[in-house]
């Protein structure tokens, strides 16, 4: 009760914040040698290529097709010739299969694919089937078909669009950034989903760190009495989707329920204004906006073509270190990489590139836990990490799952974080969920 | 441009700077003006004391490291706690080889034979100091007076006797001995004042007898978010509402709260012995639950009980009873219907 009046959600951490890239505006960044378009850049099924080698493409063109509905196209990023489709490494240290793209360097790499139409004329089918076309996913970092996170089946009745804007990473500001600058793409884009998912009214709910972004998204939305800014406390993991619905509407989905069945449809503020802007004119997903910041010589904001390697990423940014650790994403919640042949995908909010002593005050001893309960004060699904380490010490992954409620830890890093004893608290836990899901595999 | 050596690392990627050897550490600091004051209050004995306890207490860690074939511990400050804690607890006069054997007791059986920092189910100190109770009765009882003239010159001569050389009751009768304010009470002499219980200038252990101290520096390590202050606030305010009511119906038999707030152990106990996170509930109704349980059990031996003190053997139960309290005060998990009630820890 007290934690909705202050707008906020019980437990939780707060993270130096690092937001140093605040400040700086979206700019373009430059096309690489050669793009990497790995096929599976989204939840559920690989897109199938629709090119061949040697082929010549123009930015904007469709290069591969969903397959099926929970699946979406990849458009080619720049004007130019598929030099092969080929195994690559992917961020999870395996390979997948991707196309590769050379962009031709004296392009002016225009967008020369799409034509502009009337949304309005397009009913609720041949919306969702325009969401699909255009490539979209959850640019927050799950990569989930939007088109499918929208579709509701009429038995779930919807009553708000919860437009997620808190963007509590530290370091990150990519959706900063876009609502401070991309408010008309966004505003149009929320109309849009709004008709999709049938309900009546959007919360956007912006961690109060974000003034400008608060304030830019109030002016715009001055005649739109239906799309409510909800400014809520700076805490670590507001952005956290069952955590944003609790704080802006006190409600709770029940364990292993989604968001429809408590009326509810929740999108990244980045996806929204990617759609406000692509469905009007017909285009493809190409580009997004990614944070790249760290030990770099210039961080910033920046508008990146997908398939964008990281070693070229990098070189443009300025990264000088010998050694280090790359992160795509948040530093919380994100994964270090094993090489820097990895491209952008469309799940990649960020890209942090640290230099190895920035671990140095970090790669402490272990010790046992000592029970201080700092992990349950912290952890926001009001688990009981502490219990749940020593179970997986003792490897009782089952009765973890069982007893203490694993399959409802949705690793934010809380438990590690605060954890004195630098007890691999989130580690523990993955390592344990994928043992029971192999052993349900198994069974 | 070659390239950058990558390392590769599992999120989150960023910590908090708050370790166990820096809780450790500012809990040892916080009970360095406890150790201060006990050894202006009590002399040479009281210093003599501390210095022999702590170094068992670390001696003993050190040899239960080596016979286990562990790396040393000593870095993490715990068990230098616990020879603090363990000394603060003792009369000033107690016999140092008695201070060095519970010093052993409370490493050796209250920590190392459960494995070490984080395993031992009781306070170590406590169970030195419930050795020392048990093996060494009337030593334990045995109280110098505060302030003593020439207590910076010489040791008392019960501090320095030797094992089995005289029996313990030889040293009580050399003593100068004076009794504690509990002991006052419950053999009905006069009483201390509220006052002097506060600032602490009555013979006691070491580091008790100042309630304002203790709470002082109890109030250092809650604001540096070292100590869970649902602890301490817990037990003391459940001590002082049963001894106030039950002095609301007979005062003329049961002291008053302020009385058993300030007097006897209470005031370490609720402070630095019941919150050694080892042997708490992590959950958070059940750190209530146990701060309550301590603070009732505390003043009902003290009223009750043939003992004049009781904290000691109260915190003991509640670090007994924790397992047991956390397995009914799990939390509700987000998104659950309540809490699972059943089952063992």
């Amino acid at each position: 009760m007290l934690n909705r009046l202050r707008r906020t959600f019980a437990h939780g951490i707060h993270p130096p914040e690092h937001k140093h890239t605040a400040d700086r505006a979206i700019r373009r960044f430059p096309f690489a040698p050669q793009l990497i378009l790995p096929l599976a850049q989204h939840i559920g099924k690989p897109a199938r290529p629709i090119v061949r080698p040697g082929q010549e493409v123009v930015r904007g063109e469709p290069i591969a097709a969903a397959d099926g509905f929970l699946s979406v196209p990849i458009h080619a990023p720049a004007t130019g010739t598929v030099t092969a489709i080929a195994l690559a490494e992917d961020a999870r240290g395996g390979k997948g299969e991707a196309i590769l793209l050379r962009p031709y360097p004296g392009d002016d790499q225009r967008v020369r694919y799409g034509a502009p139409r009337d949304l309005a004329t397009l009913d609720r089918e041949a919306l969702i089937q325009a969401i699909q076309d255009c490539g979209m996913v959850g640019l927050g970092g799950a990569a989930f078909p939007t088109h499918a996170k929208l579709a509701v089946p009429d038995n779930f009745p919807i009553d708000t669009l919860i437009v997620n804007g808190c963007e509590c990473e530290p370091y990150l500001t990519n959706d900063d950034r876009v609502m401070v600058e991309w408010a008309d793409d966004l505003v149009r884009g929320i109309d849009i989903a709004l008709r999709v998912c049938g309900a009546a009214r959007a919360v956007i709910g912006i961690e109060d760190n974000k003034p400008r972004a608060i304030e830019s998204l109030r002016r715009h939305l001055r005649d739109h009495a239906h799309i409510a800014v909800e400014p809520v406390a700076t805490k670590y993991p507001q952005g956290a989707e069952r955590l944003l619905i609790k704080t802006l509407l006190g409600r709770e989905i029940p364990s292993g329920a989604r968001s429809w069945d408590i009326g509810v449809v929740t999108q990244n503020i980045a996806t929204l204004a990617e759609l406000g802007q692509l469905l009007p004119l017909q285009r493809g997903l190409i580009e997004r906006v990614i944070t790249i910041g760290g030990d770099v010589e210039r961080p910033g904001n920046y508008l990146v073509p997908f398939g964008t390697p990281l070693r070229y990423l990098l070189e443009q940014a300025g990264f000088r270190e010998a050694a280090g650790e790359i992160i795509l994403g948040g530093p919380m919640m994100g994964s270090t990489v094993p090489s820097l042949d990895i491209p952008v995908t469309k799940g990649v909010s960020g890209v942090l590139a640290l230099a190895e002593d920035w671990h140095l005050g970090q790669a402490r001893r272990v010790y046992p836990c000592i029970q201080c309960g700092h992990c349950l004060a912290a952890c926001p699904m009001h688990l009981n990490p502490s219990r749940l380490g020593m179970l997986a010490a003792r490897r009782e992954y089952a009765q973890m799952a069982q007893r203490y409620h694993l399959d409802d830890c949705f690793e934010c890093g809380c438990c590690s974080y605060v954890c004195p004893s630098n007890i691999p608290l989130v580690q523990q836990f993955r390592i344990a969920k994928a043992f029971n899901r192999e052993q349900a595999a198994a069974a | 441009m070659t390239d950058p050596r990558l390392e590769l690392r599992s999120a989150p990627h960023l910590h908090a700077a708050q370790g166990v050897e820096q809780i450790m550490r500012n809990v040892v600091l916080a009970l360095l003006p406890l150790c201060a004051f006990g050894v202006f209050l009590f002399g040479l004995s009281a210093a003599a004391l501390i210095v022999v306890v702590t170094l068992s207490c670390l001696g003993t860690e050190q040899l239960f490291n080596r016979l286990a074939g562990r790396a040393g511990t000593l870095g993490d400050y715990s068990a230098a706690i616990t020879g603090m804690l363990l000394a603060l607890t003792l009369p000033p006069a107690f016999p140092l080889w008695m201070g060095a054997v519970s010093g052993f007791v409370a490493i050796g059986l209250g920590k190392a034979l459960f494995g070490g920092l984080g395993f031992n189910v009781f306070n170590p100190a406590l169970v030195g100091r419930a050795f020392a109770q048990a093996a060494f009765p009337a030593a334990i009882t045995d109280w110098s007076p505060v302030m003593r003239a020439g207590r910076f010159l010489e040791l008392q001569s019960s501090s320095l006797s030797l094992p089995f050389m005289a029996p313990p009751e030889s040293a009580v009768i050399d003593a100068v001995t004076g009794a504690t304010p509990l002991a006052t009470y419950k053999t009905g002499v006069a009483t201390t004042s509220n006052f002097d219980l506060l600032f602490g200038f009555t013979p006691g252990a070491v580091g008790e007898t100042s309630a304002l101290l203790i709470m002082i520096c109890g109030v250092y390590l809650l604001a540096r978010r070292m100590l869970d202050w649902r602890i301490p606030v817990a037990i003391l305010l459940s001590a002082a509402l049963l001894s106030g009511a039950l002095n609301l119906l007979d005062p003329a038999r049961y002291p008053g709260a302020l009385y058993m707030l300030f007097s006897g152990g209470l005031m370490l106990g609720a402070w630095f012995m019941a919150t050694d996170m080892v042997g708490t509930p992590v959950t958070p109704l059940g750190v209530w639950v146990y701060g309550v349980l301590i603070g009732v059990t505390t003043i009902v031996i003290r009223l009750f009980g043939a003992l004049p003190e009781g904290v000691m053997y109260a915190i003991l139960l509640g670090n007994a009873a924790t397992p047991l309290i956390e397995s009914v005060t799990q939390p509700r998990a987000y998104g659950r219907r309540r809490p699972r009630k059943r089952g063992p820890p």
